[in-house]
């Protein structure tokens, strides 16, 4: 076996991840284990200033409710969750983060981000829940918090670990094993209680993009199903595994429309000159009631466009110059300040792109592109795994204890197995959190995990043995290439075994041909579902064989073993939904409505980890009285 | 390419352990070639081209030119991060060039204090997180 050195860390509280979700969770869990002298560790795989969905920065906090200058009540947001996901929403969870989140975005403000301002003092809205930011340095002031709140209460922070699998005490978590991506040592933690926020999961499905673009997903590359990888194997019960996300973007670059829809009123067109959201209005009511309320939900929009692809009618373009131009007749008599607003105006467009997607200015640059002028292309993007945006996959957990509802079984954001908490894109059914909600659910994780411990933690009971075991497991592709690599003359093609690389090809070749990627234009159906199956068998076996040159692409084999984990749990809870309900997400051709008689209810499924066999389960809706 | 090393500018750190862009790239893409004493990306389709290794290289050795699936070459975006603002200098295809600058934070790197100044509550039952309910700007943590 590969000589890694094992380095045990023993801790009361474990923080796995190191994005808004994982800062969260230790800003507020650190003032508490501070109160009661307990030690917390985060462990993070990259370096906490630049790790996560907002390494890049942002342009914009998407979720802000504003309550305590009456803009908009906890209520409006339940309202405006539930619709947008086509009435499944997870409401307590929903209106939890809603009613912190306000106290996130304060914090960041403090911390020293830079939130634009009216002539009153007030936020500026891009939207209803929507604050323009200068963002480009969002993570860092998140993590440099994060970073003071655990030195403060004496705790550890571990960078470039990367977590591999958890370790179980029967139905309770009691840490986490992984590796250093830098030298060779293995490591074990024993903990307390452990937190799962490592993300959502991007290249699961193949990318618009193949050859050296292959990296430019919407999301980052670097959110590999790690949560979703973590929680099945735990034997947590996961829901909504089959709400991926779809965004619709600036075509390839995948840079932000948010401003160009929200702020500068523009259209979209398809290539014949129709606005498919006037055009296709009619469509609406085969998915009443979200279908025929405010605002649309977004799978919905994408439809409308992706039914003008179908047609031929494409390409999608947004509309840039004319709604430029309507701005500008507002300025008719004032040549003076309609020069000013056009400065102010290209100077908020293109920083929404320097702040979160550099490539889409780079992009315009290189084509010479003036909005002003021209029209720019939009498409939807491949399906991303993202359950703090318009997605909803990740882990069922408990509600709020203050609220009456069916979802309690202990802790704020505990999985179904003791000791496992999720937050951010590891935490199912409460979308739109976005990053402010992420790092609210974070803290409220962080409070819940440290209340656990208080009350109910106990020593971590870790079989060395399984240890032992788990150490051999890991580090196998190691092994495996040094076994072989010598047989051909080319390490990369050799019958023993097969490199990362080949081995996401073809888990992206089955998710994009048979489970409604690009290439199939967002279809499938059950035949087409059980086929994926069928080819997952030999993947999964295939799995077993991966092989690693050295650390870095040990890293990359499991990290697509973790993204194969979700690429299934989504597959098979697919297959369990015998309905259409989020059409511009994915289409069931075989079940191609939505039936509210029997599906108007969460698709939960579990991995049961003693056995390995799945189950699927359906779960009852609970909306907030009165809403 | 995605981000790479301009080799003339690259001094590896001054042969430190870790280079700058190697400790950053989220993606764990950045390497030090020890013989060479130049880093390098090791896999430019895995990049996201989020420009973190750009923006933290001490000796401004690195650039980005965009994936060539689909961005035409002869164009950059190029940042100078400082402690407050980000300027940012876009050249185009056809030569011509826009400048911006923006802020990035109202703070000195460092400070965050993470109770932002906010009053504390020492309650581990309530719903009511650490600096709350003074930080949500109400007298309690609204419920149903």
């Amino acid at each position: 076996m590969a000589n890694f050195e094992t380095v045990e860390v023993n801790t009361d509280l474990l923080i796995l991840g190191g994005g808004f979700s994982a800062c969260g969770v230790a800003t507020e869990a650190a003032y508490w284990a501070k109160k009661n002298n307990l030690k917390i560790t985060l462990v993070d795989k990259a370096a906490l200033d630049r790790s996560g969905a907002v390494a890049m920065g942002l342009s914009a906090i998407n979720q802000y409710v504003g309550v305590k200058d009456g803009d908009n009540t906890l209520e409006d947001y339940v309202r405006y969750v539930r619709q947008d996901l086509m009435g499944i929403s997870r409401e307590d969870l929903v209106y939890n983060i809603a009613r912190h989140v306000d106290s996130s975005v304060h914090l960041f403000e403090k911390w020293g981000l830079k939130i634009w301002l009216d002539e009153d003092g007030k936020y500026i809205h891009e939207g209803r829940w929507q604050l323009m930011i200068n963002g480009e340095s969002y993570k860092i002031l998140v993590a440099e918090a994060a970073k003071n709140a655990i030195a403060d209460a004496g705790g550890e922070i571990f960078e470039r670990v990367f977590i591999v699998e958890p370790l179980l005490d029967g139905n309770k978590c009691v840490g986490a094993v992984g590796f250093s991506t830098r030298e060779e040592k293995f490591y074990v933690f024993k903990a307390k209680c452990t937190v799962a926020t490592m993300g959502g999961a991007v290249h699961v499905f193949r990318p618009r993009s193949v050859g050296e673009g292959f990296g430019r997903s919407w999301y980052p590359p670097f959110n590999t199903g790690s949560s979703a990888y973590f929680t099945i194997k735990a034997g947590a019960e996961m829901t909504c595994q089959e709400v991926r996300f779809i965004p619709v973007r600036f075509k390839d670059a995948y840079g932000p429309v948010g401003a160009w829809f929200l702020l500068f009123k523009s259209r979209a067109i398809s290539a014949v000159g129709g606005e498919y959201m006037t055009v296709r209005k009619e469509e609406l009511n085969n998915w009443a009631p979200y279908g025929l309320a405010k605002p649309i939900p977004a799978n919905l929009r994408n439809y409308l466009g992706m039914l003008d692809i179908d047609e031929g009618l494409g390409p999608l373009y947004m509309e840039t110059a004319e709604a430029m131009g309507k701005i500008a007749d507002a300025y008719k008599e004032d040549p003076k300040g309609y020069k000013k607003k056009l400065k102010e105006l290209e100077s908020e467009a293109w920083e929404d792109f320097l702040d979160m997607t550099i490539s889409q200015a780079h992009l315009w640059a290189a084509m010479n592109v003036k909005p002003e002028e021209k029209h720019s292309e939009i498409a939807a993007c491949e399906p991303y795994f993202i359950g703090s945006h318009s997605g909803a996959s990740g882990a069922w957990v408990s509600g709020p204890e203050d609220l009456d509802t069916p979802y309690k079984w202990g802790f704020n954001n505990m999985t179904t197995v003791d000791g496992l908490f999720a937050a951010g894109d590891a935490s199912g059914a409460s979308s739109h959190k976005f990053s402010s909600g992420s790092h609210a659910e974070g803290r409220i994780t962080g409070k819940a995990a440290i209340k656990y411990i208080v009350e109910k933690g106990a020593a971590p009971n870790v079989d060395a043995a399984v240890v032992e075991d788990l150490k051999a497991k890991i580090l196998a592709p190691l092994d495996t290439y040094q076994e072989f690599c010598n047989i051909t003359t080319e390490p990369s093609v050799n019958p023993n075994y097969i490199l990362w690389r080949p081995f996401m090809d073809r888990m992206q070749k089955i998710m994009d041909e048979y489970a409604g990627g690009v290439t199939a234009a967002f279809k499938t159906s059950k035949p087409n579902l059980e086929r994926a199956m069928e080819l997952f068998v030999y993947l999964q076996e295939d799995a077993e064989k991966l092989a690693a040159e050295g650390i870095y692409e040990l890293e990359r084999c499991w990290e697509n073993r973790h993204r194969m984990a979700q690429a299934e749990a989504h597959v098979r809870t697919m297959l369990f939904r015998d309905e259409t309900r989020w059409p511009g997400y994915y289409f069931r051709a075989d079940t191609p409505t939505m039936d509210e008689e029997n599906w108007h209810c969460f698709a939960n499924c579990r991995r049961d980890p003693a056995t390995g066999e799945w189950e699927m389960s359906k779960k009852d809706i609970w909306n907030i009285p009165g809403v | 390419m995605p981000s790479f090393v301009i080799a003339e500018k690259c001094d590896g750190c001054k042969g430190q352990d870790r280079t700058a862009c190697m400790y950053i790239c989220p993606n764990d893409l950045m390497v030090l070639d020890q013989e060479k004493m130049k880093a390098y990306n090791r896999d430019p389709s895995m990049c996201w081209e989020c420009q973190c290794c750009v923006k933290i290289c001490p000796q401004q050795a690195m650039d980005v030119r965009g994936y060539a699936d689909f961005i035409p070459l002869g164009a950059s975006c190029t940042p100078l991060r400082g402690s407050e603002d980000i300027m940012w200098t876009v050249k185009f295809r056809d030569g011509s060039l826009k400048r911006f600058k923006f802020p990035i934070r109202t703070t000195e790197e460092g400070s965050a204090d993470p109770l932002g100044g906010f009053a504390t509550q020492d309650d581990l039952n309530s719903e009511a997180l650490a600096t709350e309910p003074a930080s949500l700007g109400l007298d309690a943590v609204p419920t149903l």
